[in-house]
């Protein structure tokens, strides 16, 4: 059972390394295409919105909890504070909210 | 005094300085990661060792499900293609924002520490991305989220339930405080992710739909909604140079 958990381990880093790797070292251009560079430039906000919603409202003990931190996370974001800020500051709402509730 | 400085060094510093609140916001995803991971039957060192050999956050929280599962391994490495895809199109933005004769060991370096964060504070930097920045933000990152899952897979078992379901969200706080900014500076980039924010919802409860995997619906919502909004809302220099010049007022 030990060896297998190794294999597993080195089966995710290899292939999540590849996918990594292979677009930096193979693309060596400018990307011409409007169109292409439209698409990359939008990608990360989309997949980072997909993945916080509606996955965040079950990433707590209730829904109230999480909708709260959501909530926090959006307006201390809004106001453009630090990553950190924004994370410590939801957590800090989320475990105030469920000692109450 | 910072004159004195060479561009590498100063680089690498600003690089650093850059990566703390991204390490301090690991420490708590890693941590909470450690704990499931031990609950999964992994030891502490093999749990530390996924987080330095992958540095994923929803990778690897799905690989220690294929584990616990006794998963192939053909399906692990299905999982973390489709999961881990949106870093084949970081990597490609990252491609076209690094010098075009970068040697091939420093393009293997910044590869490596492709996350979604550290890809943020990157493509937002002004101009070419120095590989000595991307060295700074990756060691002090990679450290952070190391150090945090050892932490959680150490000691997660004492802590109390409350504290844990807290720290569920920091994952996610990350994510809202790198899309809203830049949405306030472009409203294209707000309409987008409003737009993958309903679609993924749809595709999380709708019926047949919600039948989709976690992973492939990431896949499927972020090719979709972002090819409409390049056809839709074109990404003009100007846009971009908006969201750097905002970035570049806020490192200063």
């Amino acid at each position: 059972m030990t060896e297998n958990t190794y294999i597993y381990i080195l089966v995710m880093a290899l292939v999540t390394f590849l996918i990594r790797v292979l677009p930096l070292t193979l693309i060596r251009q400018e990307i011409k295409s409007p169109f292409i560079k439209s698409f990359l430039y939008y990608v990360p906000y989309v997949t980072l919105s997909a993945m916080t919603v509606p996955a965040i409202f079950t990433s707590t003990e209730s829904i109230y909890s999480a909708a709260a931190g959501f909530v926090t996370a959006l307006i201390l974001a809004f106001f453009r504070k630090s990553l950190l800020t924004v994370a410590a500051g939801a957590c800090v709402v989320v475990y105030i909210i469920e000692l109450i509730v | 005094m910072r004159s004195s400085l060479s561009d590498t060094e100063k680089n690498f510093r600003e690089g650093i300085i850059s990566g703390i609140p991204i390490a301090l916001g690991y420490l708590a995803v890693s941590f909470a990661f450690g704990i499931q991971a031990v609950k999964a039957g992994l030891s502490v060192f093999q749990a530390t060792l996924i987080s330095l050999s992958n540095v994923t956050s929803a990778g690897q929280f799905a690989g220690i499900s294929v584990i616990a599962a006794a998963g192939s391994y053909l399906e692990m490495a299905g999982v973390q293609l489709v999961i881990n895809l949106r870093y084949m199109l970081m990597s490609a933005a990252l491609s076209q924002k690094v010098a075009p004769e970068l040697p091939i060991y420093k393009r293997l370096g910044i590869a490596f520490g492709v996350t979604d964060e550290i890809f943020g504070v990157s493509i937002t930097r002004p101009g070419v991305l120095a590989p000595a920045f991307s060295a700074g933000a990756i060691i002090i990152s990679v450290a952070g989220w190391v150090l945090g899952t050892f932490l959680g897979a150490f000691s997660g078992e004492i802590l109390p339930a409350r504290l844990i379901s807290a720290l569920g969200v920091a994952l996610y706080g990350m994510f809202v405080a790198i899309v809203v900014p830049p949405s306030r500076e472009d409203k294209n980039i707000a309409l987008a992710a409003l737009f993958a924010v309903i679609v993924s919802t749809a595709f999380t409860y709708a019926p047949v739909l919600k039948e989709i995997s976690s992973g492939t619906r990431i896949i499927i919502v972020t090719v979709m909604v972002s090819v409409i909004a390049a056809l839709l809302f074109p990404a003009t220099e100007q846009t971009a140079e908006k969201i750097l010049k905002e970035r570049g007022v806020e490192n200063d």
